[in-house]
């Protein structure tokens, strides 16, 4: 049961890398969930592997197997702020497709504007555009 | 009295719900609500500092469990220091953002903000692993809503680095505690620097990975080499007052490294004992001279000051690295510094881009900006104490630093590093200073009657101001300070009495009983 439990946590270790490290937002959002799996498991089998043992110590027991109650409770904690943070990221990405007008982690159309900008003739200072010209982030 | 140990996370937890509730009630009485609540954590960290003088750890057991089974929260001298800092820093950062009127660009500023404090007090506070976890994912969250506060594309571009790269280091941190909870089969931080010391030594080199991997997680908090790339983007882009309050976020981090590591694998772990330090004091060196570099790169103010903070950053973990008492009360004195004034210029440049309009802080020649007298006076002052010259505070927390660092095998090469990013960062500083307040324009060339500059809000300068009194206070104080600070680190490296401390804390049931 070991090897199959620790297969699982490298392969959902894996997957969430290699897609965290992809260059659309959506792929990054799918990437970090399924690393938040995977620590959740790799939490969980921290208190030790084990079937049918209750998660108390019962005395009158003939054995003293029990499972470890303080890896589950971490879980659920684990669980619900992964839930929160992955439901603030979708939006967060929502919000940055609008404003940047694609999905591109960095933002691709704002480095495109930035190159535009930067071919005007300089001597001309830059038009007024609200608080936040683009001109002054061209990396 | 040691219920006051929970009280500066019970304040900004209960004045954040208030002020979710006071939605409807108008800006004025939001204003109120969190000036009152910030003013009243000023006062409980001035307490909390009295308190600790006496040496003696204040250990408060959340529903009365005992230690290594319950979640305890510990009062020592430098978390009581950095509840004080954050409490005054909030002070400065909050009283900027209601007289600029940068609150009322969203309705849940204040809640964010109340509710961001209750997570670093919580973080400086708790005595267990997890539950640092959980006041770290608190402050994320409240940072994210903060950081994204107002609009701006830039602004949406770095909080989305900003948060992935969050969400990844809790994930980080979750297997590195799963790890050690794993081995040690406890969360409690007292009683793992127990259990370490007597550690079989098969699972040593786990526990070293586990650590290890817990240092990244520190790193990423404090932007230590190579994990930084997100936080220069992310403070320039932000809005000025909760750029200023994130002067304290990447101190976390430090702070973190120093309780955690320095408790858990500090002089009793055996053959772990410090293993960490060369790390931290290596990547601290390499952080100050690619710092140095980025202050030296900076096409405008606030990307310029965010870089500066990653250079104090730098110092601190170098501080930290030089594993010695003499060290760490260098590293506290700075710390104190390098936060109160970094947070000042922060507020600072965005008073600068206000009084430039179009030219907001670029370094390029601008028409003159109203006041220009007096705001470029606090630009030198400021630009003096972060680049650490005499007579300010800044140029005594480096000299603590270097002259503990004198004792150390690795002394010339970090003494080279710092110094010439020292020098790199003045020369950088006089060129910006120069460019923004010398270098003018007459008055009606370019746009300037279509976009003027915002005239001065003396209100806010007064913030500034008053964070900045930071810089003399700490020179005229520097004995009683000094003498704060040594103790604390001293404090720190007596890990075993924080073990005895922390464990032998009896449940209130039992007192009562005798």
């Amino acid at each position: 049961m070991e090897w199959l439990v620790s297969l699982a946590i490298g392969v959902l270790t894996a997957t969430g890398v290699y897609l965290t490290l992809r260059a659309r937002t959506f792929p990054v959002v799918m990437g970090l969930t399924l690393l938040a799996y995977a620590v959740n498991v790799f939490l969980f089998t921290m208190g030790r592997l084990t079937i049918g043992a209750p998660a108390i110590i019962d005395k009158t027991a003939a054995s003293m197997q029990y499972s470890d109650p303080l890896p589950q409770a971490l879980v659920l904690t684990a669980i619900v702020i992964a839930f929160g943070m992955t439901a603030f990221l979708i939006v967060l990405a929502l919000k940055a497709r609008g404003e940047l007008g694609n999905d591109h982690v960095d933002g691709l159309i704002l480095a495109r504007e930035e190159q535009a900008e930067q071919l005007r003739p300089t001597d001309a200072p830059p038009s007024a555009q609200g608080s936040h010209s683009p001109k002054k982030e061209a990396n | 009295m040691t219920n006051l140990t929970a009280w500066p996370v019970l304040l900004p937890l209960i004045a954040g719900f208030i002020l979710i509730l006071a939605q409807t009630g108008g800006i004025y009485l939001r204003r109120t609500i969190s000036f009152l609540a910030v003013t009243g954590l000023v006062l409980l960290g001035c307490a909390l500092v009295s308190t600790s003088l006496t040496g003696q750890y204040q250990v408060y057991l959340l529903g009365n469990w005992t230690a290594p089974f319950g979640i305890v929260l510990v009062l020592d001298r430098l978390s009581a220091l950095m509840v004080l800092i954050t409490a005054l820093l909030a002070l400065g950062a909050l009283w900027y953002a209601i007289t600029t009127d940068t609150d009322n660009k969203g309705t849940h500023f204040h809640a964010l903000f109340q509710l961001q404090l209750f997570g670093l007090n919580g973080a400086f506070l708790t005595g267990d692993v997890f539950n640092l976890f959980v006041f770290f994912e608190v402050l994320l969250l409240a940072s994210y809503g903060l950081l994204l506060h107002g609009n701006g594309r830039l602004r949406t571009k770095a909080g989305l680095h900003y948060v992935v790269i969050n969400l990844i280091g809790s994930t980080l941190f979750l297997f590195a505690v799963g790890a050690l909870y794993g081995i040690l089969g406890t969360l409690n931080i007292a009683d793992m620097a127990a259990r370490i010391a007597v550690a079989p030594a098969d699972d040593l080199g786990l526990i070293a990975a586990a650590g290890l991997l817990l240092l990244v997680v520190f790193g990423v908090k404090a932007a230590m080499f190579p994990l930084y790339l997100w936080m220069p983007r992310a403070y320039a882009n932000t809005s000025a007052p909760v750029a200023a309050l994130f002067a304290i976020m990447t101190k976390v981090g430090i702070y973190a490294i120093i309780r955690i590591h320095g408790t858990i694998f500090g002089s009793e772990a055996g053959e772990l004992a410090q293993y960490y330090a060369p790390w931290v004091l290596g990547l601290g060196l390499l952080t100050l001279l690619l710092a140095a570099l980025g202050v030296m790169a900076a096409r405008g103010l606030r990307e310029q000051v965010a870089y500066l903070v990653l250079a104090s950053v730098a110092t601190l973990l170098i501080g930290v690295g030089l594993m010695t008492p003499a060290a760490l009360s260098a590293t506290l004195y700075y710390m104190i510094h390098s936060t109160l004034i970094a947070g000042a210029m922060f507020l600072l440049a965005d008073i600068v881009l206000r009084g430039r309009g179009i030219y907001e802080d670029r370094f390029e020649a601008a028409p003159s900006m109203p006041n220009a007298i007096a705001i470029g006076s606090a630009f030198m002052f400021g630009a003096i104490a972060m680049t650490g010259m005499p007579p300010l505070s800044g140029f005594f927390g480096k000299v603590l630093i270097l002259s503990a660092a004198l004792d150390h095998p690795w002394f010339a090469g970090a003494i080279f590093i710092i110094l010439s990013a020292g020098l790199l960062t003045i020369l950088t500083m006089a060129r910006s200073g120069s460019f923004l307040f010398y270098r003018t324009l007459p008055e009606n060339a370019g746009l300037t009657a279509a976009a003027p500059g915002e005239p001065l809000n003396r209100m806010a300068f007064a913030a500034v101001i008053t964070l900045f009194f930071a810089g003399p206070v700490l020179v005229i104080f520097a004995q009683p300070i000094t003498a704060f600070t040594e103790s604390a680190g001293n404090q720190l490296f007596n890990s075993t009495a924080y073990i005895e401390a922390v464990l032998s804390t009896p449940a209130v049931m039992e007192i009562t009983k005798r």
